[in-house]
């Protein structure tokens, strides 16, 4: 269906799709899952666009910096992940695995209060929080739509005390892993979700999440993604919060090839809490990235933010912090902060916080730092015996701590720092 | 405790250095044996501070000129970590503050450096945290302080005392305390006084760099130096200091001008 689709593209778009994705395309409708018939619809409308839309290069400001290479050398097909080695499950958590076709529900009893969404109403739901967050035109989320053959799809009531985690490992297959998530958290709702996403191989995982909070629900979001030299992530996190919501989202990604996260957050009217904490690493020839984007379409409303990065080899690292605060968001507090870490003279560091406020009265306070490791702070270590290349790592660990301290309990079986600093053997 | 037939364990001979362009030790000459506890008095930007980091081989600094011998070897040709490896500690009079390395965990890697240089097994967490306890109470340290990042937050006093507690896990054969009075009110100078008290013996030597006589109040030097203009002016005993502090500064100027109208020998 999808394939007819796409044999005759629309005219309006003028050119033919670029041919990896019309590889994709075309391969990608191949892959029949059980339960994949509630996305068709929606997958056909997306692969649609996505023909339409050329690959962004690096004109495209948005991806001024990054360049989509290394995803277009990618086997432009589906994977089929084969389970990997995990570690044991943290006390208080369920894990729940996701390969992008086998359902991730089958065999599992979902705690008191999660209830999966599905026919109809999921139908009439998925893709809201995407064109509320001006996340649906995205070209990773366009890829996405277009290839998910599935979607996690839960409704929270109450507070759930279990941790949901979701995981994913590409593992060492070629082509592309992607997943689809939707939350939806009822008023006063309260929830913990921890993403794990992996690679060893030559793949790209492409992730959309969608969550929308309800008056007074709170979700506690932890995203961890230790990848691989030949691996590429797409991540997108898009949130809708309304009044008095409290949204935490925890970031740790670095390793890949190409790893790219876009977290668009919207309150939509305001007063509401949004935090987010960030860790993004890049070594060798590695890009690392975050575009983040918050709107405040109310008053009151507060965020906080903190990014951090690091920087060797020749790897490179980007970070552009969109907040916008338009007239009707009085009294809105937002602040923002960039810190980075260069560790090599090859390695490159691109920050730009991006600040639109036409409200009179607010509070926005943002800055940017990018430093080598403190002379100061390595002689001390020195001073007490410890040898220079241990002090350096003793205060790497130190940086990247703040945040990785910050994720959800259950993300400690997966050794954070280790795994994202290559410590541990896969 | 003054025993001429004591080991020789720190021995500084016509040191000169600089930082950046400027010359800022122009001749130190210091014989420090086991068991002495000296004091090197004098204004701010005579030279005290930049010794002691020297001493600890700050990247900053370069030496210029003139040896220092430690043990018997050159100490100028380590780096810093064997320094300290070897027992050379500097308390510093600005601890640095490292956000989000523990603790513990950083004494515990540095106490286990230290072993590792005195030829002793290293401590697991068990023994460590046995041994870091006991050794909080030569300062009357919270046990707290262990779990928060290294010196982040401590307020002045606390840093200070965090500086003898590491003293007190290394146990070093000479430590150079630079202005560790600096910013402490009278109760914690008397912890932390009494800490290095504690932990001076026969065996070891510590060099007291201050400005004040009130540290010496509670600490006895066995020698006092007066430095100025990179250079020890003059040498004397626990009596120095008094004068010093009765009489100010002033003398040290004239002394220094008439030096320097006829340069002598100086140490």
């Amino acid at each position: 269906m999808v394939a007819a689709s796409l044999s005759t593209p629309t005219a309006a778009a003028g050119a033919a799709p670029n041919p990896w994705v019309a590889a994709l395309l075309a391969n990608a409708t191949g892959f029949a899952t059980p339960g994949a018939d509630a996305l068709a619809a929606t997958r056909a409308q997306a692969a649609q666009a996505l023909a339409q839309t050329p690959v962004p290069s690096r004109r495209v400001e948005a991806w001024r910096f990054t360049d989509l290479a290394p995803l277009t050398a990618l086997k432009p097909a589906l994977l089929s992940s084969a389970p990997a080695a995990q570690p044991e499950v943290a006390a208080g958590s369920l894990r729940l695995s996701l390969d992008g076709h086998s359902d991730p529900l089958a065999g599992i009893a979902l705690p008191a209060g999660l209830e999966p969404i599905s026919g109809d109403e999921l139908n009439a739901t998925l893709g809201q929080v995407l064109a509320v967050t001006g996340s649906g035109e995205l070209w990773p989320v366009r890829l996405n739509g277009a290839t998910a053959q599935q979607v996690l799809a839960l409704r929270v009531r109450g507070t759930v005390a279990t941790t949901l985690e979701l995981v994913s490992d590409a593992g060492d297959g070629e082509g592309i892993l992607p997943l689809r998530l939707l939350l939806i958290l009822e008023p006063g709702a309260s929830l913990e979700v921890l993403q794990v996403h992996r690679s060893g191989g030559v793949n790209l995982t492409s992730v959309v999440l969608e969550a929308r909070l309800g008056e007074g629900a709170e979700l506690r979001h932890g995203l961890l993604a230790p990848g691989a030299d030949s691996a590429c992530l797409l991540a997108t996190v898009a949130v809708e919060q309304a009044t008095g919501s409290r949204y935490s989202g925890v970031s740790a990604h670095g390793g890949w090839a190409l790893g790219r996260l876009e977290p668009r957050l919207v309150q939509r009217e305001g007063a509401a809490h949004s935090a987010l904490k960030a860790l993004q690493l890049a070594d060798g020839r590695q890009i690392t990235d975050t575009h983040s984007q918050m709107v405040f379409e109310g008053p009151d409303g507060r965020l906080e933010q903190l990014h951090k990065a690091v920087a060797d080899g020749q790897g490179r690292s980007v970070f552009n912090g969109a907040v916008q605060v338009p007239r009707l968001a009085q009294r809105t507090d937002a602040a923002q902060l960039s810190r980075n870490l260069l560790l090599s003279d090859r390695a490159r560091i691109d920050t730009k916080p991006e600040l639109e406020i036409v409200a009179d009265d607010v509070r926005c306070a943002h800055g940017a730092t990018v430093s080598r490791l403190e002379q100061d702070e390595l002689f001390y270590l020195q001073s007490r015996g410890i040898a220079a290349d241990q002090a350096a790592r003793l205060l790497l660990r130190g940086f990247c701590e703040e945040v990785l301290q910050a994720l959800p309990e259950a993300a400690r079986p997966w050794q954070p720092l280790a795994s994202l600093l290559g410590e541990q053997g896969r | 405790m003054i025993r001429p037939d004591a080991p020789v364990l720190l021995e500084i001979r016509d040191l000169t250095a600089r930082v950046e362009d400027q010359p800022i030790l122009k001749g130190v000459s210091l014989t420090i044996r086991a068991g002495e506890i000296h004091a090197v008095m004098g204004r701010n930007g005579s030279g005290k501070s930049t010794l002691s980091k020297v001493l600890a081989g700050h990247p900053a600094y370069t030496v210029t000129g003139g040896t220092v011998r430690y043990m018997g070897d050159d100490l100028l040709s380590l780096e810093p970590e064997l320094r300290a490896r070897a027992g050379l500690f500097l308390g510093f009079q600005y601890p640095v503050e490292i956000p989000g390395v523990s603790n513990l965990e950083f004494l515990r890697v540095a106490t286990n450096a230290r072993r590792a240089g005195k030829g002793e097994e290293e401590l697991d967490t068990f023994a460590f945290e046995d041994l870091v306890r006991e050794r909080l109470q030569v300062v009357q340290m919270d046990p707290a302080f262990l779990e928060r990042s290294v010196n982040e937050g401590f307020s002045g006093g606390e840093k200070k005392r965090n500086e003898i507690l590491q003293m007190a896990l290394l146990e070093p054969l000479v430590a150079v305390l630079d202005e560790t009075d600096s910013g402490l009110d009278i109760d914690a100078l008397r912890i932390v006084a009494g800490g290095v008290n504690h932990l001076a013996g026969p065996d070891n030597a510590t060099l007291l760099i201050t400005h004040y006589q009130r540290l010496l109040d509670v600490i006895t030097p066995d020698y006092v130096h007066v430095m100025a203009a990179g250079r020890i002016l003059r040498t004397g005993g626990k009596e120095l200091a008094l004068e010093l502090e009765e009489r100010g500064y002033d003398w040290v100027d004239a002394e220094l001008a008439s030096l320097e109208r006829t340069p002598a020998e100086v140490g």
